[in-house]
């Protein structure tokens, strides 16, 4: 087959003749960037595959594999910074391929100027997260761009991990009548953002559920639970998971509005500044997607584990709107759950 | 939460849902005027519960869907002003001027901020003596009271790098707007509570009895909006066209004097252009004389900018609840949230971008 080289640049450039920060933002404009431009130009079965992280043969084991880049501002904030948000990302990755996480990588881009102390800190940081999670960090790198070129520090993690025999943890595993697990309350770590960098005040601080993943799934699977698909939710919030599942595997996901735990706190900010929890970002939740007759005992054992306590069965995988996410409001209408274009705006009153 | 969660309770709406059910006798057509009450309608489903006799028309009161494209394309001009910092409430941001919208100017390196209160553009004027700050001043009586207070501590402070870019609208206009249109279907309205708790219920008594549709001013979740939904049919069903309070929690009949009191010192009344209706007389706020030093459009040679609106976009009529988001031609094909002909595809409260984010697909 003759292939042909485009050299036209495949996002229209009258309609977005630079990037714009909701390209990065994990709604429309991000999926349109990773299957316009990504997905065309490295296309691969492994990619093509759009899971968390790729997994593939090494010879005699099957292996994950994944990356992820960590900006963010401020590096530090409660509950967590940039370097425990570097190491768990990309542990979470790997555990959502159902791997145990092996060895990391770590990329450094330092803004000339940067205090000593806080890579110090934020290496520390890092340290204690990989620990927690049972990761060593192998090999990594260091640049340092002018002043002004970045934001004091970037980083970039690669992680492998083994993954455990037995059926394929992916969306194609994903049935209809599978039970819909969250391993805890939503939107902890997007406020917590937002309150710090906007300067906004609540009674109680709000900290990121900034956390790794991984010994929650591996209790999950050494219990021997059939986990159909997981996905770990972060930008784009649970809203976004569901739709990204409901569109692959061309089923319905359809959640209970009441079932879905968001604290006192969280709901409180979302109020005030016009958000929708479901949209707000995670950093140690995740959705499970487990057959009937397993569902309970999958819920007993996240909630014995200290990350999954605040647990609960949200929803169920159906036939009947196959692509869509929905959610059963709380007075008992159902409406369709959409992906964001971009960042949720605070709105005007 | 208290005063959310006993609004949400699923049981307390069905019991409404059923009372509306038991006094609707006949076809009527009801328009909530405020875009928070046409977010929580169709996030919530609230019009799945009610019978079929009964049609929800959503109205023009989202501020970000009004604003005229003229405003807008000033924004954008002011803000790509080097040294500029632009402020604005976020949901600005993302509504389409002639070819990009504040979001792209600060891509472009313009200095665009999102604030929550135009207090919080001031101080950073205070901050900033050396560069001037703008203000995008947008929105209903809800907001005008803020800035006016802005406005009112710039002067008093002698602020001079600090300026605003004001369209304010007022509904009852709108609403006599709505009730003169030859097409009209509204027979009765959910008005505003937000506006109501700044500006009372006086001002509609006069529509009320004028026009003879009953007016209930309502809350903005599930439960308040089937409240007033009831209130409203019932009124409609005995032929009474009077003015309501459903939202007592918030709203007293005098509104809040000391808000009014300093609308009254900054703003006074102008004709006001409305994004896909056109202009409206005494249906805005401008800066008064004693203000006047702080008009942005003045201050950066933008006042005589003229923009005409584009003819494919009928946000106006769906902002006169003259046609439902999806029956326009261009819903969801040439117009998404991603490429909005208008603002109300993108605003949160827009009307179109209600239906779009929960109802697109149902067929």
């Amino acid at each position: 087959m003759k292939t042909e080289n485009s050299f036209v640049c495949p996002i229209p450039i009258q309609q977005y003749p630079q990037v714009l920060l909701a390209h990065g933002g994990g709604g429309t404009l991000t999926h349109q960037l990773i299957e316009k431009m990504f997905l065309p130009a490295f296309g691969n079965p492994l990619l093509g595959a759009r899971h968390d992280g790729a997994v593939f043969d090494a010879p005699g084991h099957r292996m994950a594999f994944t990356t992820d880049s960590y900006v963010v501002r401020p590096l530090f904030f409660p509950g967590g910074d940039i370097g425990a948000l570097a190491v768990n990302g990309t542990v979470n990755d790997l555990a959502m391929c159902g791997a145990r996480p092996l060895y990391l990588s770590a990329g450094f881009i330092i803004e000339e100027g940067l205090p000593m102390d806080t890579l110090w800190r934020v290496v520390q940081s890092m340290k204690r997260a990989a620990d927690d999670a049972g990761v060593q960090l192998v090999t990594g790198d260091t640049k340092v761009v002018d002043r002004g070129k970045g934001d004091g520090i970037f980083i970039n993690t690669s992680g492998i991990g083994a993954v455990r025999p037995g059926p394929a943890i992916v969306p194609s595993s994903v049935r209809a009548g599978d039970r819909i697990l969250l391993s805890g309350d939503i939107g902890r770590h997007g406020i917590a953002i937002m309150a710090v960098r906007e300067g906004l005040e609540f009674e109680t601080t709000i900290t990121s559920d900034c956390a790794p993943l991984a010994g929650i799934v591996a209790a999950l699977l050494d219990a021997g639970i059939d986990i159909h698909c997981m996905r770990d939710l972060t930008r784009g919030g649970l809203a976004s998971t569901l739709v990204e599942i409901a569109e692959a595997t061309a089923l319905q996901c359809e959640i209970e509005e009441v079932s879905v735990p968001v604290r006192e706190e969280v709901r409180a900010a979302c109020e005030i500044l016009g958000f929708d929890p479901l949209y707000v970002a995670n950093e140690g939740r995740f959705a499970a997607f487990i057959p009937p007759d397993q569902a309970e005992r999958a819920l007993d054992l996240m909630r014995q584990h200290p990350l999954g306590a605040g647990a609960e069965i949200i929803g169920t995988v159906k036939t009947g709107s196959p692509g869509l996410a929905t959610l059963r409001s709380r007075i008992g209408a159902t409406r369709v759950i959409d992906m964001l274009s971009g960042e949720q705006l605070p709105r005007i009153c | 939460m208290k005063h959310i969660d006993e609004y949400r309770d699923g049981n307390a709406a069905r019991a409404y849902a059923e009372a509306i059910g038991r006094i609707t006798t006949r076809p009527w057509t009801i328009m909530e005027v405020c875009g928070g009450q046409t977010h929580s309608i169709v996030k919530f489903g609230i019009d799945e519960l009610l019978p079929r006799s009964v049609t929800l028309v959503h109205g023009p009161g989202c501020p970000v869907c009004v604003t005229p494209l003229e405003l807008i394309e000033k924004a954008i001009s002011i803000a790509s002003i080097p040294g500029v910092l632009f402020c604005s409430f976020g949901d600005m941001l993302r509504v389409p001027g002639v070819s990009r919208d504040l979001l792209s100017v600060k891509a472009a390196g313009g200095d665009v901020r999102i604030v929550y209160s135009p207090l919080d553009a001031l101080r950073l004027a205070v901050e900033q003596p050396g560069r001037e700050v703008v203000f995008f001043a947008v929105g209903f009586e809800t907001t005008a009271p803020a800035v006016a207070m802005a406005a009112h501590q710039a002067v008093r402070q002698d602020v001079r790098n600090f300026s605003l870019l004001v369209s304010h609208v007022l509904v009852p206009p709108a609403m006599e707007t709505v009730l003169s249109s030859p097409g009209n279907r509204v027979q009765g309205f959910l008005a505003a509570g937000h506006v109501c708790a700044v500006m009372g219920t006086a001002e509609y008594e006069p529509i009320a009895s004028r026009y003879h549709v009953p007016i209930v001013v309502t809350g903005f979740e599930p439960v308040d909006i089937l409240q007033g939904i009831h209130m409203c049919l019932r009124q409609l069903e005995q032929g009474r066209a009077e003015v309501e309070n459903q939202y007592a929690r918030s709203v007293r009949p005098e509104g809040n004097p000391a808000a009014q009191k300093l609308i009254r010192e900054v703003f006074q009344v102008v004709p006001r252009k409305w994004r896909g209706i056109g202009e409206i007389a005494r249906s805005g706020l401008g800066l008064r004389e004693a203000y006047a030093s702080l008009d942005a459009e003045t201050r950066f040679g933008v006042a005589g900018h003229t923009t005409e609106e584009p003819p494919e976009c009928r946000s106006g009529l769906v902002l006169q609840g003259l046609l439902k988001p999806h029956e326009c031609p261009e819903f969801g094909a040439r117009c998404t949230p991603e490429h909005p002909l208008g603002a109300t595809m993108v605003s949160s409260e827009g009307a179109c971008a209600a239906y779009y984010h929960y109802r697109r697909r149902r067929g």
